[in-house]
């Protein structure tokens, strides 16, 4: 193995594993072994041959095609990106003129640091100021963020992991305390000791979170919300079982299945190809109407708990949507209603969407950074009762 | 009335029609299908449009047993498969004891055969049977939950089921499955691919005047031609939940017990809860609606005569 590319297959390792790809001194050994076998002379050889020790997940794919169509072009090219400043990296090859995933970007960029420029983001502080790199990502726009935050706040969302109260099965588990005896193990527990009574086997019952239903508003006026609540529900979708994911704007989509990819580029591309009214106007009442006919019998089967991520500012004016939210709150276990709009300390629930809305809902909460989502986990674990106690001021306030 | 499978589309309408069983080609093609290559159906639908009579129908004419497996959350293997009877294990293990037999292997070996062994549907269904393999009706499926769906799987790509004490249980014939789902929720793909899959639809008019004819004959032929066209327009309609076959069997019976041999907006009025399930439903359609839709019905029935 020459010295050359035996470095250059380290930096593009290291290149990978600042994308985010889990790739250790092991991996670059076994590298550099699969080149050896396979020689330099074919390009498509030598790809899949790393392709086949780099990755090993399928969501993996995409950050790898674009890391090595970058760094083996020319493999100078990180030389230059080390050294120079370029604000995005596009692919030169004439057919694809797709810009580089901001993470892919990043990674081959090594840690040059950031060109300051006119932040739009509009950093909430705190009521004591303090803005910490860590309370700083809680309120930054996910859109914002680059490889090393995205990476961090995904760590965060995934401790956030929605732990929604769970509820019992009718399935069991061994349980040295359970309250059940379990007679299959009591007996071979007996067998074991020649037909004696030995002590009983118990169990007891199983417990599992209820199923997650989010239906998610993604019309103009919640245009600045909708990619990080997507990221939001991608680390929920991807955290449990039995979520099911729908955006509606004026019409009503089913994006589950879009969301089911493990890389969260690849899985929002997936859910913008199949939306069709980005930040157009919102119809709540007509969306509400189109999931209880088509989805509502079909996915809050099993005691779901209901997530509707809204503004509540209505182009219909709240124009049937009280019947259907009723006929929501009704057929679900818990309907958590999620506004942005209550980070504003003047919020008060005036529009008629929002009045029409309000009557239906269990719970009522801020959602527009990580903590606030922090703060929903927290309320949803709560076996409390099903309505929350701070709905009432909002009820007293609407009427 | 013979047992042999269908050799045919046209011999599995036939077989249904036997049975009083009013099928569309599609159905029949999907069943014939299932039948001749030997995998399961899975008949998705509406709750009323006569997934599970399918089953009993075929039960019925093939002169096979039926097995039926009703669904719910939470069913386990115990349930749905075997489980050894406790109660006579302990017993045994006594009357051992007192007969001062303590060979322990023999004991453990006669503990876990056959005579203890509680059979469930689906461990029914892998026996072999003289009339034939039984029909194995796995009724809304989409009631369990996701580890009794994957414990299907193994079942119905092999037929045979492992019980650790006792061994392989392994089908000589497989059973006819048929699987029926309200769609309460999605069944996962891994199941449906090993299944022949079908949609049963609502009948359009004409199928569903030749299912009351069949199965309500004692309803005369002007009021189940009304009683039809009321119910196809309500299925037009936008409600909540659309009254199915077995809606429309039910309603044409009350209105046979009523003595009503042709419909009135009243008595539609006053009928009304055998056909709709959901109040929001109920009070769109009472009163002037359910009379104009009459009227209408009425109309169309009185131009096609004339025609």
């Amino acid at each position: 193995m020459q010295g050359g590319l035996a470095i250059n297959l380290m930096h593009f390792a290291r290149a990978l594993r600042a994308a985010g790809l889990p790739v250790g001194p092991g991996k670059l050994l076994q590298a550099v072994e699969a080149v050896e076998a396979v020689g330099i002379g074919n390009r498509a050889d030598f790809y899949w041959a790393l392709h086949a020790v780099f990755v090993n997940r399928r969501d993996q794919r995409e950050v790898f095609d674009q890391a090595f169509h970058v760094f083996w072009r020319n493999p100078d090219i990180l030389k230059r990106m080390m050294g120079l400043m370029l604000p995005t990296i596009r692919t030169e090859s004439p057919d694809s003129q797709d810009p580089l995933s901001r993470r892919v970007a990043d990674a081959l960029r090594g840690t040059a640091p950031e060109a300051e420029g006119p932040e739009k983001s509009e950093i909430e502080v705190d009521a004591a100021f303090t803005v910490s790199a860590q309370e700083r990502l809680q309120e930054k726009d996910f859109e914002k963020m680059s490889a090393a935050e995205m990476a961090e706040a995904k760590r965060m969302l995934a401790r956030i992991a929605l732990p929604v109260a769970e509820v019992t099965t009718r399935r069991h588990r061994p349980d040295p305390q359970g309250p059940r005896v379990d007679p299959r193990a009591t007996l071979r527990r007996m067998l074991r000791s020649g037909g004696d009574l030995a002590d009983l086997a118990r169990r007891s019952r199983r417990t599992r979170p209820p199923p997650l239903v989010v239906l998610c508003d993604i019309s103009g006026s919640m245009t600045r919300y909708s990619r990080m609540l997507l990221h939001f529900m991608h680390a929920v979708s991807n955290d449990r079982d039995r979520v099911h994911s729908f955006v509606f704007g004026t019409r009503l989509t089913n994006i589950t299945r879009h969301l089911r990819h493990k890389d969260v580029d690849v899985a929002l591309d997936a859910v913008s190809a199949a939306v069709a009214d980005w930040s157009g106007g919102t119809r709540i009442g007509t969306a509400l109407h189109a999931f209880n006919r088509i989805w509502a019998r079909r996915v809050l089967g099993q005691g779901a708990v209901v997530l509707l991520i809204t503004d509540g500012l209505d182009r219909d004016a709240g124009e049937g949507l009280a019947v259907e939210a009723e006929r929501l709150h009704k057929s679900c276990r818990r309907l958590v209603w999620l506004n942005p709009l209550l980070r504003w300390e003047g919020f008060a629930p005036k529009s008629s969407g929002i009045r029409a809305l309000l009557p239906h809902v269990d719970d009522f909460r801020p959602v527009h950074n990580l903590n606030s989502l922090a703060g929903l986990a927290d309320a949803l674990n709560r076996d409390g009762p099903r309505r929350a106690e701070s709905l009432r001021k909002w009820l007293k306030e609407a009427a | 009335m013979s047992n042999t499978l269908p050799a045919s589309v046209d011999a599995t309408l036939d077989l249904l029609r036997r049975g009083n069983y009013v099928a569309d080609r599609s159905l029949a093609t999907a069943l014939y299908l299932a039948l001749k290559l030997r995998r399961p159906l899975f008949l998705e639908g509406e709750a009323g449009v006569g997934k599970t009579e399918i089953a009993k129908v075929l039960s019925a004419t093939l002169g096979r047993r039926l097995l039926r497996l009703q669904c719910y959350e939470g069913l386990d293997v115990a349930a749905a498969v075997y489980e050894w009877n406790y109660a006579r294990q302990m017993m045994e293990i006594r009357l051992a004891e007192a007969s001062g037999d303590r060979d322990r292997d023999a004991l453990a070996a006669d503990l876990f055969s056959e005579r203890f062994l509680i059979k469930r549907p689906l461990l029914q269904a892998l026996e072999p049977d003289p009339a034939g393999a039984p029909v194995l009706l796995i009724d809304e499926l989409d009631r369990t939950d996701e580890p009794f769906e994957a414990y299907l799987l193994e079942i119905l790509s092999d037929f045979q089921v492992s019980i650790p004490e006792f061994g392989t249980v392994t089908a000589p014939e497989p059973p006819i499955v048929i699987l029926t789902s309200n769609r309460t929720r999605e069944i996962h793909d891994a199941l449906k691919r090993r299944c022949f899959y079908h949609w049963v639809d609502y009948p359009n008019a004409e199928r569903e005047r030749a299912i009351l004819a069949v199965k309500a004959p004692e309803a005369d032929a002007r009021l189940a031609a009304q009683v039809v066209g009321v119910v196809q327009s309500l299925r037009g309609m936008d409600l909540y939940k659309a009254p199915g076959v077995a809606e429309t069997l039910d309603w044409a019976q009350a209105l046979v017990e009523l003595n009503q041999l042709e419909l009135e907006p009243s008595v539609i009025n006053d009928t009304l809860g055998t056909l709709l399930k959901y109040q929001d439903d109920i009070a769109r359609i009472q009163g002037s609606e359910a009379a104009r839709i009459l009227a209408q019905v009425k109309t169309e029935l009185a131009a096609s005569t004339a025609r």
